[in-house]
């Protein structure tokens, strides 16, 4: 699974980070990501997805390990030398100068001719279409354009890798999923290498090319978002990403790719075994609310009856929470379709689904 | 262009109000109670502060002292073709007004007729002490027996500067200039130009106590602002440490520092730095002013500084690095533009202290460090001159008016920040 060196353009290799001597923020971090790919960190605040960055944007410095970009060690290297590009979360555009002003800071620093400049900015500002705006100072801009002329800051001066902290924290939901589909447009036109982060499951899914999922301070999983979604391979990750319905039980029995799990309502189920190892683990089965089926003729390895305790009508379907194998909140999500037309709360329904949709993941 | 007025005619509210009259009954109540809260305060600085200044710029120009012990004397005195010598009815209003006037009254007076030509002041003094035996005229003859001054013409000249109740001649002595006896304005005389030669020195040392605390205190505000809180909190005592002493027991302290045999001298001469006839000289002249101003003057530079530089981002910083920018660069480029609005107020706040200062330079200034404020302090109690006092204080409002108009239109007074 390891890439060679060669293709990975990004690699951490056994990274620690601690802030204090006392805690470690970022547990042996090994991590390589190929050039051109878009790749997102994912994980609740707190879980060291900033660290990560910082240090390869190198404004902190590694406790132990070594991040080598495009094959060289990068420790000794100060920030303004590494050629990153990077977009903050607060936008961090400089207040005291136009956007036009902000574009050309780094290609000046550069000691870029003019005329060379002015065309480059140019260009910046078409990308993220604000052309008209370039002698406005970024307070007098609404926060999309903010976070745009941001983006075209962190690219105008043309860097192998952009670095991207929650981009789009501060902007409401609509603008939100249209900035997500610029940058993701930018990034297939110009094939950069994109290393994002955020906390936001959903927009991880919409960009990336991969997803490594943080928590505290470790990667959990890291693969492309469908399998991240259909074969969460902890409960962490589960619970994370998706809506996720979990059945606490002991595993009773192992055999092969599969195993049973027995709740403590005393109900069998069927599952694939992924995160157990012994017969009386404790486990938590994850199953995703639309692979239930409802009073289906199908013969599914998992069947059992299930009390309706609630039915929220949401238009193309109705999510209903129902009570199976002693857990009261377990959702099943129903097309609105004629044939549950008449389901009611406090009636009793079957409910079936496949062992291979079910996982048997560890217990926390 | 009825209609035009029907169709922009003002909004109106559901009762058919114009929405502009109903806006403003609404916020009235709010307005009303917004001038209580402040009329109290309103009222102080009233009482306390406009009407003082008033009254100083009143004074600064006021010329009524002479007129109202020698009122008769000035009417005919009018009439004069101020050729030769006056009249007899001249001499002899003065010399009845003289007589029957209070000492005192006579000596406020002689003060201001002093201003004017030296030596009034004690020709009335004698003449009223001599005046009491004389009893009938001729009074020209008399007087001018009683002293040969009452026949300079250059004495009775003098008096014409003082008919008008307004004078600019307290104005002119502030800037080392006065009236001729014909009312022409020219120079003081060599030896008693000493105005503006302590206005530039007030100025050069205002200048150098603001540069000094902008040196010393930009990189200690930039600490403040980006250390973690709790080595910063430590650092602000530190800094704050002399607002919590006396002012007096801190210059006191500088005294025992800096004079020739005090700690910093003997301090060099241990070490063998400098040999023990060439200690420095650091008290009682500027360089003792500056130093001690600048010390106690350096928390009005540092609080407005640091509180604009706290507000500004850390990730400023970090963006210019990444974008590619050195760190020198980058703090030149980026951070300090930004912390401009504190250098602006932090130089404005000490600039406006110093150039008024006068318990420092009075105490650690000797000949040498003597400002504007301390002669005012000198004239206010030693010679009385009220009228100078007062134009010299509005002189430097004046300035401090200019400086705040130039500030204003050359950084824009917004950009000015406290907190
Ligand atoms: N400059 C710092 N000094 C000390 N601790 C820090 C610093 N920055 C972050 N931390 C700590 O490191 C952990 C990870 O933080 P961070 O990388 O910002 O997480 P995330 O970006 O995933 O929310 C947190 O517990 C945070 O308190
Ligand atoms: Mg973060």
């Amino acid at each position: 699974m390891r890439m060679s060196q060669k293709d990975s353009f990004v690699k951490f290799e056994k990274v620690d980070k601690s802030y204090d001597g006392e805690i470690l923020v970022v547990k042996d971090l090994n991590l390589d990501v190929p050039k051109g790919e878009f790749l997102t960190m994912l994980g609740p605040s707190g879980s060291g997805k900033t660290t990560v960055l910082m240090m390869l944007a190198g404004f902190e410095t590694p406790t132990s390990g070594e991040i080598y970009l495009d094959g060289n060690p990068i420790s000794s290297i100060p920030p303004n030398k590494r050629g990153i590009g990077m977009v903050f979360q607060n936008y961090a555009l400089f207040p005291h100068m136009t956007v036009k002003e902000n574009l050309a800071f780094p290609l000046e620093v550069r000691k870029m001719q003019k005329s060379e400049i002015d065309e480059k900015v140019g260009n910046a500002l078409a990308m993220v279409e604000l052309q008209d705006f370039g002698n406005r100072m970024p307070l007098q801009l609404s926060g999309g354009q903010q976070q745009r002329v941001a983006l075209a800051r962190s690219l105008v001066f043309e860097p192998r890798l952009v670095l991207m902290d929650e981009p789009l924290g501060a902007l409401d939901k609509n603008l939100r999923e249209q900035m997500q589909y610029e940058i993701k447009h930018i990034h297939e036109k110009i094939g950069i290498t994109v290393v994002y982060v955020t906390h936001d499951q959903s927009e991880a899914l919409t960009m990336s090319n991969r997803i490594a999922v943080f928590n505290d301070g470790k990667i959990q999983q890291i693969s492309s978002p469908d399998i991240l979604y259909e074969k969460p391979n902890s409960s962490f990750v589960a619970q994370f990403i998706g809506e996720n319905n979990q059945l606490k039980g002991k595993v009773k029995s192992i055999n092969g790719e599969n195993c049973i799990v027995t709740t403590e309502s005393g109900d069998d189920i069927h599952a694939l075994k992924i995160n157990v190892n012994n017969n009386g683990d404790g486990s938590l089965v994850s199953l995703r609310p639309e692979r239930v089926a409802i009073n289906s003729s199908e013969n599914f390895e998992n069947n059992f009856d299930a009390k309706v305790k609630e039915l929220i009508y949401l238009g193309d379907h109705i999510r209903s929470r129902v009570e199976v194998c002693g857990n009261d909140q377990f959702i099943v999500k129903i097309p609105n379709s004629y044939k549950e037309a008449n389901l009611k709360e406090g009636s009793t329904v079957k409910l079936s689904w496949k062992a291979s949709d079910s996982r048997a993941l560890d217990l926390n | 262009m009825n209609q035009s007025q029907t169709s922009t005619g003002p909004i109106l509210t559901t009762d058919g109000i114009p929405l502009k009259v109903s806006l403003k009954k609404a916020e009235r109540i709010n307005k009303i109670r917004a001038f209580l809260l402040v009329l109290p305060l309103l009222a102080f600085i009233l009482i306390t502060f406009l009407v003082p200044i008033g009254d100083m710029l009143a004074r600064s120009v006021d010329d009524r002292q002479i007129n109202t012990v020698f009122p008769k004397t000035f009417e005919v005195y009018k009439k004069w073709d101020r050729q030769g010598l006056p009249s007899e009815e001249v001499y002899k209003t003065m010399f009845f007004e003289l007589k029957n006037s209070e000492g005192y009254a006579v000596g406020k007076a002689s003060t201001r007729m002093n201003y004017s030509k030296s030596g009034w002041k004690s020709l009335l003094k004698k003449s009223k002490r001599k005046f009491k035996k004389i009893e009938e005229g001729p009074f020209k003859e008399k007087m001018i027996a009683t002293d040969k001054k009452w026949a300079d013409p250059e004495y009775w000249l003098a008096l014409g500067q003082m008919v008008d109740p307004t004078t600019m001649g307290y104005y002119l002595n502030a800037v080392d200039l006065k009236y001729d006896s014909s009312k022409n304005i020219v120079q003081q005389k060599e030896n008693r130009r000493i105005y503006n030669k302590t206005w530039i020195k007030t100025f050069k040392v205002s200048l150098l106590v603001t540069l000094f605390c902008l040196l010393l205190g930009y990189p200690i505000s930039y600490l403040l602002a980006t250390l973690p809180m709790k080595y910063s909190n430590l650092l602000m005592i530190c800094v704050l440490l002399p607002f919590w002493t006396s002012l007096l027991v801190r210059t006191v302290a500088w005294m025992v520092m800096l004079q020739q045999k005090g700690v910093l001298n003997n301090l060099l001469v241990m070490s063998n730095l400098i040999a023990d006839e060439n200690r420095f000289q650091l008290m009682y002249n500027q360089t003792a002013v500056v130093i001690v101003m600048t010390q106690i003057l350096l928390p009005f530079m540092v609080l407005p500084l640091y509180s604009v530089m706290k507000t500004i981002s850390p990730t400023y910083m970090r963006a210019a690095l990444n974008l590619g920018a050195s760190p020198m660069h980058a703090f030149y480029k980026i951070y300090m533009p930004n912390s401009v609005p504190g250098v602006s107020a932090g130089c404005l706040l000490v600039f406006i202290i110093a150039i008024g200062y006068y318990i420092t330079p009075e105490l650690v200034g000797g000949k040498d460090g003597q400002m504007v404020g301390n002669w005012i302090a000198y004239h206010l109690k030693t010679t009385l001159n009220w009228g100078l006092c007062a134009s010299l204080g509005a002189i430097l409002l004046a300035m401090m008016t200019v400086l705040y108009w130039a500030y204003n239109k050359i950084v824009g007074i917004e950009n000015i920040k406290l907190g």
